[in-house]
């Protein structure tokens, strides 16, 4: 083997090195820019109108304010957060009156929307055992078995 | 309640958005086919530059890569459809770069007996390739088997009993085998096994598991002091255990790397899961304190320092490792000597704890870096996992795999550069070694699962009609 290819060889594997690399952070970047899958499968396309929320502040975090998971903060992204005593929900909560699947919050159009599924206490908003999807407005408490949660900013 | 404003047809145009988020396995594909590429060129050029002729297997070891990235590939395709498309491609590029590396010593080893007139040793690059294949296979079962990572979390305790037993196996007289000094090796029959690799996972699932249960209140704060907020004294209690049994791995099996790495995990996980800095502090002071018992009561941790600080006075000796390795890095310079044209040889066990020396002596800083880069990838893609997952359980165990692999590369990097005292652990993915390899798979399929729930798209459909609104 030459030393001239011998050399070409040599800077023509660090080049190839180089492109993994810079192939692999190129095509990283686009998956950071790209909105979580999470995102993209809820945000509606729209084009023109604005959704409806100026003046309204949108709610970042979910907070118990009471119950044994008081003082616990979940961050709220696009996707759908589900409560209940089982392992397989967003968020578990420790409450003897909690059902195992108890709700389901979601989110459209910058606000959250509150459901419940089949719980056998119900999920009550302020005084009221809700029926079906309810707006769920900051502040307001949202009560689940024991646990009172609260949108917050 | 206000009015519900949604019209019909953005919500249409959401169901049909859900339909097609992207998975990116395409993406995967020909990442993984470039990998394959960079793996095989180093083989080539290996060849032509040690023997002065193209390896003669080289089609059929290049069908046998094929055949197991791609099967590696497809069962991605099958049972993750939506995980990660970046971390099979990064961690088959180091695997590859490491064999073709532990080739090229083979031929060193090879020309070095021929020059004596010795037997011939059998090549080393046969039984990785086999652990490779190995790895591959484990890497499918456990996608195939673990459909869900939120289930492990079942096994916490029982992943503790293991991770400890592996950990302390070494010890059991008849089973342990002390190799250079350090007692971390089990040898049952003909087969020698490196336990603390698998130990890593198992831990890294019972911390998961352990401190999803107990943040809460292990992030309570009694008062604090210089804004930092000082946890209660009983809840000192598990940090004070992983430092007791990281000093126990220190004193018994005289091995520093794995001490250092599990006791660094377990604070970060401790941190992670209770947003308190105050346990990096209190980990940091612990660590300090351990160091300094350490150097003051063991030999073998003082002789670590004190090559590390004054590695010329041994170079001849003790140090002849780290100064060898030293010197093969300056003979890569900038650029590197080209795959077979340096004396990565020279390092004593070039082919596990030097071989990122090896490495940077042939490929250069240039290469280095660039490998390094790769092990930036798979970590910056395990953090970012964590974040996506939403259960708590999942990130914790995607924060642990990174921050493990993370730990290890700094350890062992650190050591072969001189950085930090030289400890001893295996580089991830390209030093020799079957429990390491198996073991760095069975984590990036971990990774890959988590990623997969992370990305998938909900199920049960993404968004409801708001029509019963208020």
């Amino acid at each position: 083997m030459s030393e001239l290819a011998l050399t070409l060889l040599r800077f023509g594997f660090l080049a190839l090195l180089w492109c993994f690399v810079l192939i692999t952070v190129s095509a990283l970047r686009r998956d950071l820019q790209a909105p979580d899958t999470a995102a993209i499968a809820t945000a509606p396309m729209r084009t023109g109108r604005k959704p409806a929320r100026s003046g309204r502040i949108r709610p970042r975090n979910l907070v118990v304010t009471q119950g044994s998971l008081q003082g616990t903060v979940l961050p709220l992204g696009s996707a759908p957060v589900t409560i209940g005593r089982a392992a397989d929900n967003t968020l578990v909560v420790d409450d003897d009156y909690a059902s195992s699947h108890h709700a389901r919050l979601y989110q459209t159009e910058g606000r959250w929307i509150v459901e419940d599924v089949g719980s056998t206490n119900g999920t009550w908003i302020e005084r009221n055992r809700i029926t079906g999807p309810t707006l769920l407005e900051p502040g307001a408490p949202l009560r689940v078995g024991r646990t009172i949660f609260e949108l917050r900013k | 309640m206000s009015a519900p404003t949604a019209a019909p047809e953005p919500l249409a145009e959401t169901e049909d958005t859900a339909v097609h988020v992207p998975n990116r396995r395409n993406v995967e594909l020909g990442l993984l086919a470039l990998a394959l590429i960079i793996g095989m060129f180093a083989y080539a050029n290996v060849d032509l530059a040690v023997l002065g002729d193209l390896p003669p297997n080289f089609l059929a070891v290049g069908a046998v890569f094929i055949v197991l990235l791609g099967g590696a590939h497809l069962a991605v395709r099958y049972l993750a459809p939506y995980a990660d498309p970046f971390l099979l491609p990064a961690a088959a590029l180091l695997n590859l770069l490491g064999l073709a590396m532990i080739h090229r010593l083979d031929l060193a080893d090879e020309q070095r007996a021929a020059r004596q007139e010795i037997g011939t040793p059998s090549p080393d690059v046969v039984p990785q390739l086999t652990w490779t294949a190995l790895a591959l296979a484990l890497f499918v079962a456990i996608l195939f088997f673990v459909h869900d990572h939120r289930r492990l979390q079942k096994y916490t305790y029982t992943a503790m009993v293991l991770g400890v037993l592996l950990l302390l196996s070494p010890l059991i007289p008849g089973l342990g085998t002390t190799v250079n000094g350090a007692n971390l090796w089990i040898r049952l029959g003909p087969l020698s096994f490196q336990p603390s690799e698998l130990a890593k996972i198992m831990l890294t699932i019972f911390f998961a598991g352990y401190l999803v249960v107990t943040r809460d209140s292990l992030a309570l704060v009694r008062r604090k002091v210089l804004g930092l907020g000082i946890p209660r004294g009983r809840d000192l209690g598990p940090i004070l255990v992983a430092w007791g049994v990281s000093m126990a791995v220190l004193v018994f099996q005289r091995d520093l790397g794995t001490a250092l790495m599990f006791f660094g995990l377990f604070v970060v996980l401790l941190y992670v899961s209770t947003q308190r800095r105050s346990w990096l502090v209190i980990g940091a002071i612990l660590f300090v304190v351990g160091a300094i018992l350490g150097y003051f009561a063991f030999g073998h941790v003082r002789l670590r320092v004190e090559v590390w600080l004054d590695t010329w006075t041994y170079a001849s000796d003790q140090g002849y490792q780290i100064a060898q390795s030293l010197f093969g890095l300056a003979n890569g310079g900038m650029l590197g000597t080209g795959w077979g044209q340096g004396y990565p040889q020279f390092v004593p066990f070039a082919k596990t704890d030097f071989i990122t020396a090896a490495l940077g002596e042939e490929l250069g800083v240039t290469g280095l870096m660039a490998i390094l880069t790769v092990y930036g990838i798979i970590i910056e893609r395990g953090l970012r996992t964590a974040i996506a997952v939403r259960d708590p359980f999942g990130k914790l165990l995607a924060v642990g795999f990174a921050t493990v692999i993370g730990l290890q590369l700094f350890v062992v990097i650190g050591g072969v550069t001189r950085l930090i005292p030289l400890t001893g652990l295996t580089t991830p993915f390209l030093s020799y070694g079957g429990s390491a390899l198996v073991a760095n798979w069975m984590m990036i399929a971990l990774l890959m699962r988590i990623s997969d729930r992370a990305r998938r798209p909900l199920p049960d459909g993404t968004i409801d009609p708001t029509g019963g609104l208020g």
